[in-house]
């Protein structure tokens, strides 16, 4: 499959499809972040995580027609307040859901599953009724746009970076507080043993609310991530909800290196193989390769060692 | 310090607490005694309201703390060492004392937790699921005691701890009641343990107390009598 090119033209376009890769590689470690916290940490399969992103996305849409309209001489920093927004809007519809439907199923852990997919049924209708079938796209104010001109043949798009500059930044303050905040230790005593988290003084019921709120907050700034690469529609979501619990699940689903070593290795796969072989092909490999490495490592590639 | 009246625990239909009455002062150490499955569990995990109760006050101090929410009765002053220890396993040993912070507010492990525990302070960076029995109990009473409690409990301290540290650890107990004027209950089958801290003996046997007794004036065949099989 490699004749028809010259080393040089293979040169690049490994260059390019690797840039390519870290863009879907930033919306996957984006949505996986927010479902590693639900998944990994509280154990709730969240079948509707890809539509708070897309909640997220039409937020991060109509701030953008909101600044053309009345603010256009901030346009070009709409960005960053649509984010923000973002993140507050998929966090209390989040935090809403936990304290509606979630909180009756920790018992029941795969009973969330039927839940959350019902409940992604219903937001795609919400969606397809109040902001319409069609998809939409928002405009990018014009710092974001074009690319940067590395060599002859090699480019790599502005929005590009800058959202994968978002994602380290994003990624990095997710691991902050999980790590060395207060909120965090709590989130992590009460996965390892909830009913000695609240005998220590913890209370469970609300570091459960907020940790669901912050996990669907983050799957939020991943939809506002995602307008800049893809056009919001109701069922978008749908696409990346499988690829992101394969990024879960194949990196371990408690470890934060893990996900981040998952969503690389299994984006820059698909988006290496996609331009040599057909789109289903890449998929085939990808889930093939995966398969098989968690049949030799069912706890996915990172766990933590301790005494049982 | 603590106050029981009247306490009646059931899981579901079957009743286990039949209406338990108890005091205990400040600065006092009541051991409670059984054979397993008289209730000494039940009992603990009622106190710390991770078992609801069905009737009856649990007050600490004066104030009533019956209906309130684990981590509320924490924050009243409860603290619990449960059976078995139950570190949280990938937590590190500073971490898992922080746990007990939470009521606090504080957000730095006090010194004296590692004056008192000071193997704690050179495996501060370890693993809690790593250590061994003795040390993760020591763990376990460290998390409770950053809390500030007023009540201390502990559900069976001893089982599987070998002997050397069952005595350190009585030491220890007793160090912690004289420096902060904790009341202390523990729940106990090694009568040599219990005879070593307590100030009184508790003994409970299907539910209701059917013995008890001060330190000073106890008759030991009789005790051992209640636990032998």
């Amino acid at each position: 499959m490699f004749d028809s090119y010259s080393i040089s033209e293979l040169g690049s376009i490994f260059v390019m499809q690797g840039f390519a890769g870290l863009i879907l590689f930033s919306v996957y470690l984006l949505m996986a972040l927010g479902l590693a916290i639900i998944f990994g940490q509280m154990g709730v399969i969240n079948m509707a995580h890809g539509e708070f992103m897309i909640l997220g996305a039409y937020v991060t849409y109509f701030t953008s027609q909101a600044f053309q309209h009345f603010l256009p001489a901030l346009f070009p920093a709409y960005f960053f307040v649509a984010m923000a927004l973002a993140f507050v809007a998929s966090g209390t519809l989040g935090m809403i859901v936990e304290w509606g439907l979630i909180r009756h199923l920790y018992k029941r852990p795969l009973d969330t599953l039927l839940a959350t997919w019902g409940l992604s049924l219903i937001l795609q209708q919400v969606y397809r009724s109040v902001f319409g079938p069609r998809e939409v796209g928002v405009e990018l104010p014009a710092w974001m746009m074009g690319s940067l001109k590395l060599t002859d043949t090699i480019e790599v798009q502005i929005n590009g970076l800058f959202v994968m500059t978002l994602t380290v930044i994003i990624t990095a303050v997710v691991a902050v507080m999980m790590f060395r905040s207060r909120w965090g230790m709590q989130v992590r005593a009460v996965v390892l043993n909830r009913m000695m988290a609240s005998a220590v003084g913890i209370n469970t019921e609300r570091v459960d609310r907020l940790t669901f709120g912050i996990g669907c907050g983050i799957a939020g700034v991943a939809g506002s991530a995602f307008t800049m690469i893809g056009s919001t529609g109701p069922t978008a979501g749908q696409l990346y909800i499988v690829d992101t619990f394969l990024v879960v699940v194949f990196g371990g689903a408690q470890s934060l290196i893990g996900t981040i070593l998952s969503a690389l290795s299994i984006s820059q796969t698909q988006s290496t193989l996609e331009f040599f072989l057909s789109g289903s092909i890449a998929k085939v490999i990808t889930l093939l390769g995966v398969v098989g490495i968690l049949m030799l490592r069912p706890q996915g590639l990172f766990t933590l060692k301790v005494r049982r | 310090m603590l106050n029981v009246e009247n306490l009646h625990v059931a899981y579901g239909q079957s009743e286990v607490l039949h209406g338990l009455d108890f005091k205990v002062r400040p600065d006092e150490i009541v051991a409670i005694m059984g054979r397993n499955g008289m209730g000494k569990t039940t009992l603990m995990k009622s106190l710390m309201g991770l078992v609801p109760t069905k009737s009856g006050t649990v007050r600490v101090g004066d104030g009533e703390i019956t209906n309130l929410k684990s981590h509320e009765r924490v924050a009243r002053g409860m603290a619990f060492v449960p059976q078995g220890r139950m570190i949280f396993g990938t937590m590190t040993v500073e971490e898992n004392i922080k746990t007990g912070l939470t009521v606090t507010g504080e957000s730095a492990v006090p010194g004296e937790l590692y004056e008192i525990f000071p193997v704690l302070l050179e495996m501060k960076h370890r693993r809690g699921g790593n250590l061994s029995g003795g040390q993760q109990q020591q763990l376990a009473i460290a998390r409770a005691l950053a809390s500030k409690p007023k009540v201390l409990l502990l559900d069976e301290p001893t089982e599987g701890i070998q002997p050397s540290i069952i005595k350190d650890m009585a030491r220890t107990l007793k160090r912690i009641r004289d420096e902060r004027g904790l009341s202390i209950v523990v729940s106990e089958q090694v009568l040599s343990f219990a005879l070593d801290i307590a100030d009184r003996v508790l003994v409970i046997e299907n539910g209701e107390i059917v013995h008890e007794e001060n330190r000073a004036t106890i008759d030991e065949a009789k005790v051992a009598s209640f636990l032998s099989v």
